[in-house]
């Protein structure tokens, strides 16, 4: 028997250095679960380090989190990677660590980059540059998430910047996305007119929420037998009358 | 002006052998989104970019750019160098900087 369940699959935490401080863990926790939202993927840029801890505090509400990272491509794209596992986006973080441009975080200019606890307590910096970008190419990243059994979803392909399309022109058909995602700045009636050469593949919407009041502003159904990324796996690809909509 | 005297006079790096570089070039575009590059550029143009993607092929294939110049040194992709040859479409590389290397193409008399 199949479910609608709510997600928001795209939310920064206070890791991200252009998302708000009050993007704590415990904060978008409380807030999806106020909202009714049932699974949310954790991804900030280039990292995952608040990841686990956003995970428990899931577990505890009820609500499913997906370890995510949005990843920075040597074209400027920027990709989801969405995982089951915390081993396996921390494998996909080490590899992105090896491959981000080199350089410190500039606090002033680009934001903090908080590591945080269960109680919004201060655990540390990341002082990496994780607004910067990877000299990994779109092509490799893609094959990079499949290899850790992550699912790769190119980020809000209706921005012109770090869009998918608006960096490469058009979606590189020898790329093997799961899942296209569109932003919440277009509705579903103008995607699916914008876009209709990739309906093809599945779509999601997100909030790509950066500050509190963001999260569920956009949402996408997923129509499954329960909350796993095992059955979100299956959804994307419609398999078993799963089904994903926006 | 033919793609040619470009390479000897830029001291460019041709990194498609076999291309055919007697095409003419009639102008000269500079941009890193190839929607811009798709929405903008004019035939005949030769496109000064960073990206090495293999997309930037079939861009420049679908506008009839005559030649793609990758600056800074850029090593453009296995992929993307054999998709050029098969359309024929002749990158080569500089060491310099986009900005300098268009004020060298704007001097060479390219508008």
């Amino acid at each position: 028997m199949t479910v609608e369940f709510v997600a928001d699959l795209h939310i920064h935490t206070c890791l991200s250095p252009c998302a708000e401080l009050s993007m704590t863990p415990r904060d978008i926790v409380e807030k999806a679960a106020s909202l009714g939202i049932n699974i949310i993927a954790v991804c900030d840029h280039n990292s995952a380090e608040n990841v686990s801890v956003t995970r428990d505090l899931g577990r505890e509400r009820g609500i499913y989190v997906i370890a995510g990272m949005e990843i920075n491509s040597s074209e400027e794209v920027h990709v989801l990677g969405l995982f089951g596992d915390l081993k396996d986006v921390f494998q996909m973080q080490e590899v992105i660590y090896e491959n981000l441009q080199p350089g410190e975080n500039d606090e002033d200019a680009f934001g903090m980059q908080v590591i945080v606890n269960e109680t919004n307590e201060v655990m540390g910096f990341n002082k990496r540059l994780l607004i910067g970008s990877t000299n990994l190419s779109v092509n490799r990243v893609v094959d990079l998430i499949h290899s850790f059994d992550g699912l790769a979803v190119a980020s809000h392909i209706d921005r012109d910047g770090y869009g998918i399309i608006g960096q490469l022109g058009f979606i590189p058909p020898e790329v093997g996305f799961d899942a296209l995602e569109i932003s919440s700045r277009m509705g579903p009636e103008e995607a699916r007119s914008s876009f209709a050469p990739y309906r093809h593949l599945s779509w999601v919407s997100s909030s790509d929420a950066h500050r509190l009041e963001d999260i569920g502003k956009r949402t996408t159904r997923l129509v499954m037998r329960h909350a796993t990324f095992e059955e979100l796996q299956l959804a994307l690809r419609g398999a078993g009358g799963r089904k994903v909509w926006f | 002006m033919k793609l040619v005297d470009l390479v000897e006079h830029l001291s460019l790096e041709v990194k498609t052998p076999g291309a055919d570089l007697t095409r003419e070039v009639t102008g000269g575009y500079v941009s890193d989104m190839l929607s811009d590059v798709i929405a903008n550029a004019k035939a005949g143009s030769v496109w000064v970019t960073f990206q090495s993607h293999l997309n930037i092929v079939a861009v420049a294939s679908l506008k009839g750019i005559s030649g793609i110049i990758l600056v800074k040194n850029r090593v453009p992709d296995e992929d993307t160098l054999k998709k050029a040859s098969q359309e024929n479409i002749p990158i080569m590389t500089s060491s310099l900087p986009a900005f300098e290397l268009a004020g060298r193409l704007y001097t060479l008399g390219l508008r």
